[in-house]
């Protein structure tokens, strides 16, 4: 079985769910005898007109360093191509006119933030001039490798609206089936009465054009059926896993003494940091013993820390700024709880990563992730009364607390990438037995 | 006779480095040694040096008629005796001219005066003992922080013992009434106030080297010229330091300005210098100047939002002042030299949100890129000393028993 991939691949600093996610999921398929040769965008920003370089698996960098180390089982499985381009993951239109505008503005080829508050992000002027025209362009390149690889490959899959246009002009030009996989929709990033009707649409006829779609969860698949109208035979829940690191890191020495609630991720309103603070609030009137700290970084952040500082908690309510590579590790090993109060989450998988590492999570029962936890306390994301009671729980209580972390790392020991890649390998099966 | 009276801001901040969350509570190093040390050693040379030396020319040349007056942060003072200890000596001959006043402050540049009286007078003590022991002065006159003045503060000057301190002149306070007499406090009416005249300062501080201003080029006879034709017994000119050499540059021309200054005001035969405490002693005050909600010198609106005005800075100020009896019982000079340094106002005005064209001034030296990044720094900083402080209560604690 060999698979045409349109997915993310991005050195560690701009590390998301969806990378660490196509990172699994490649290497599961790689260990069930899937070929897989892997397409994602870059933007190298130099000066050559290239638009697309094939690369050697050793050279790839990803979120836990170079593939080379431990990957030499898969290498032979995977081959990787770069395409130039302006796509990142979770790129909203207004971001990219944002990116844009810089670049006309300061003229340069290249634009980075050094800024420790936000993603550093490598932005190239000679792409597309909005994000709408670089899905495009992308097609297009994606149509070019289709064609050059004709015969090399018997099903294709995309991952994240970004990459739909590039999936649907493979399928035209190779007649091959397409899977695509939604790892979120637009029902996520937004209230459901502001929608980006383009991002939408890009979606929906995405799903319309594949033979089979892919949702990260059994929430993700019924916004899928009832709000895309998909029909419901052609749509399969295919849950995340979690990917152990062969070589852990040293416990990092801890600073201060006192318990760590933590949320990691980005500050944005799908991932509910509001009530994550209030939470704070009622927890520190009980109990002085505690500090909570928000690491990531997003457009919710200012509101945030005026919220917090108006509630008179900042002397142990804390903020990272956006971690990178081992300090997202790090920041798992000092905490004592996490805490995922996402308002609406096709999947989640960093509670995943914390119990990994051995602490207990609290997560919102509005996320794919709740599927598959048992031992994951679970509470409504607008409940704050309840997250306060639970955060509570856990760090007073050192016998619920290890009970927790014991049987949910055995839980999430189970959940590997191997079963989840054995059912996205019985989709790809499906879909050709049905193009016949 | 009309007196001139020049007054001068010295003040520099202890600088907090980017200390993270992972720090707390392991790094208890807070502050920005290379950066701090680069800073004061380039206004040192662009502003202190060359300006001390031009004062003591000037002041010898004229034979006791000319005078000016300063006032010497606690911080700045640390500074110069670990980075420009040359600094602290040509501030020491300026001194012993004897045409020289030197006036107390808070030590911090803090807003301790808008927390409570005991922590405003604990601040202003301790620089009182600094002024004794590097310069062995007895100051008589007060200035605080940014001219930040109410009747409450004047009264708690007023017990501290000084008989003049330095307000400003600002219209919504005086209204009809002009910044050129000397006034009394309203609390204690033997205080007696010299109001800033900011006009006439900020044609120096502000206006100098500004091309598009209709009365540009400014030359010293025709400022001595404005200066005569004002109707009131004081002038009083108050402002930064930093202005001479470093807000505006040397290329400005600003150090000739100053060179030729004395002589243009005193051949005009209506005007004299004076020290702040002689100002105040020459003129009777004419009006009780009332004052019951708190101002000070800085932006368009004269009043304290700048460093008090949003969540951010009252939360940060809140926690900071609630350490102080803990901070207090302690009695480490360790622990009092981090309570001064994060006292110092500078770390609330870089938490400001209300950044208009006044925010050019203090943002030449602002390190952070928002006031959110300032106030999560602030407050990361300030948990660890927290944590620290706690620790040595209990080390002191269990020793006892």
């Amino acid at each position: 079985m060999r698979v045409l991939m349109f997915g993310w691949e991005f050195p560690p600093h701009i590390a998301g769910g969806l990378g660490t996610a196509c990172y699994g999921m490649t290497r599961g398929l790689a260990r069930n005898d899937v070929d897989v040769t892997f397409v994602m965008p870059r933007a190298s920003g130099d000066e050559d007109e290239r638009f697309i370089r094939v690369v050697n698996a050793s050279d790839i960098e990803t979120v836990f360093g170079k593939v080379s180390s431990d990957a030499a089982d898969i290498i032979d499985k995977m081959s990787f191509i770069h395409v130039d381009s302006n796509l990142v993951p979770y790129l909203s239109p207004e971001d990219y006119e944002t990116y844009h505008d810089e670049f006309v503005k300061t003229g340069e080829k290249r634009w980075e933030t050094s800024d420790l508050w936000s993603q550093r992000y490598t932005f190239s002027g000679k792409y597309g001039a909005n994000l709408m025209e670089e899905v495009a362009r992308y097609a297009i390149v994606a149509a070019q490798v289709a064609k050059d690889l004709e015969g090399q490959f018997d099903v294709i899959h995309a991952h994240d609206w970004l990459t739909y246009y590039a999936g649907i002009a493979a399928k035209r030009v190779s007649g091959k089936p397409l899977v695509v996989h939604m790892h979120a929709t637009s029902f996520d990033r937004s209230s459901s009465d502001n929608i980006d009707t383009r991002v939408y649409e890009i979606e929906r006829t995405g799903m319309a054009a594949a033979d089979r779609v892919i949702a990260v969860s059994n929430l993700t698949r019924n916004i899928v059926i009832e709000k895309y109208n998909i029909p419901a035979e052609k749509v399969v829940t295919v849950h995340n896993a979690v990917r152990f690191a062969e070589n852990e890191m040293a416990l990092p020495e801890r600073g201060v003494e006192d318990k760590i609630v933590t949320f990691l991720g980005r500050i944005t309103f799908q991932k509910g940091p509001d009530y994550f603070v209030e939470a704070a609030a009622k927890v520190l009137k009980r109990v002085p013993n505690v500090r909570f700290v928000m690491a990531g970084s997003g457009d919710m952040m200012n509101h945030v820390i005026r919220r917090v500082a108006r509630l008179g908690i900042a002397d142990r309510f804390h903020f990272t700024g956006f971690l990178k590579g081992d300090d997202v590790h790090k920041m798992f090993q000092l905490s004592d709880v996490y805490i995922m109060p996402s308002v609406s989450e096709p999947f989640g998988i960093s509670p995943l990563e914390a119990m990994r590492a051995n602490v207990p999570s609290i997560i919102s029962k509005q996320s794919g992730v709740a599927e598959v936890l048992d031992y994951a306390v679970k509470v409504d994301y607008w409940d704050v009364d309840s997250m306060a009671d639970a955060i509570y729980g856990l760090i007073t209580y050192p016998a619920l607390a290890k009970m927790f972390a014991q049987k949910g790392l055995e839980e999430v020991t189970n959940l590997k990438w191997n079963d989840a890649a054995k059912k996205v390998k019985a989709v790809y099966e499906d879909a050709i037995a049905s193009m016949k | 006779m009309k007196t001139v009276c020049l007054y001068f801001q010295v003040h520099q901040p202890w600088r907090l480095k980017t200390y993270r969350f992972f720090h707390i509570g392991k790094d208890h190093n807070y502050l920005d040694d290379l950066t701090n040390r680069a800073i004061l050693q380039k206004i040192a040379r662009e502003c202190y040096l060359p300006m001390n030396a031009l004062l003591l020319k000037l002041i010898k040349e004229n034979k006791g008629a000319f005078k000016v007056s300063f006032s010497l942060t606690g911080t700045v003072v640390e500074q110069f005796k670990a980075y420009a200890p040359e600094v602290l000596e040509s501030f020491r001959a300026l001194v012993d001219t004897g045409c020289v006043e030197l006036l107390a402050e808070t030590y911090s540049h803090s807003l301790a005066a808008l927390s409570s009286k005991e922590d405003f007078k604990d601040q202003v003590k301790k620089h009182t003992a600094m002024l004794k022991s590097e310069f062995g002065v007895k100051p008589k006159a007060f200035r605080n922080t940014e001219l930040i003045y109410s009747d409450e503060i004047g009264e708690a000057v007023g017990e501290l013992g000084f008989k003049t301190m330095l307000a400003e002149g600002a219209k919504h306070i005086l209204g009809w009434k002009s910044p050129d007499f000397v006034y009394a406090g309203a609390a204690d009416q033997s205080l007696r106030l010299l109001l800033r005249n900011y006009k006439l300062s900020d044609d120096i501080a502000f206006r100098f080297s500004n091309q598009g201003w209709d009365e540009y080029p400014l030359t010293a006879d025709k400022y001595a010229a404005w200066l005569s034709e004002s109707e009131g017994e004081v002038i009083n000119l108050f402002m930064d330091y930093e202005t001479f050499g470093e807000h505006q540059k040397a290329s400005t021309g600003i150090f000739d300005f100053v060179k030729s200054l004395p002589a243009a005001i005193l051949k005009r035969g209506d005007l004299k210098f004076a020290t702040v405490s002689e100002t105040a002693a020459e003129h009777q005050p004419v009006a009780v100047l009332h004052c019951p909600h708190v101002m000070s010198w800085a932006d368009e609106e004269r009043d304290i939002t700048a460093w008090l005005g949003n969540d951010l800075q009252n939360e940060a100020f809140s926690k900071l002042y609630a350490m102080k009896d803990k901070v207090r019982s302690l009695k480490s000079a360790d622990y009092e030299y981090v309570w001064n340094f994060m006292q110092t106002s500078d770390h609330f005005y870089y938490m400001a949100t209300k950044w208009l064209s006044d925010g050019d001034v203090h943002s030449y030296f602002n390190p952070y890129g928002s006031s959110y990044e300032a106030f999560i720094n602030y407050m990361n900083v300030l948990s660890d000393f927290q944590i620290e402080v706690e620790k040595a209560l209990a080390a002191k604690k269990s020793r006892k028993k």
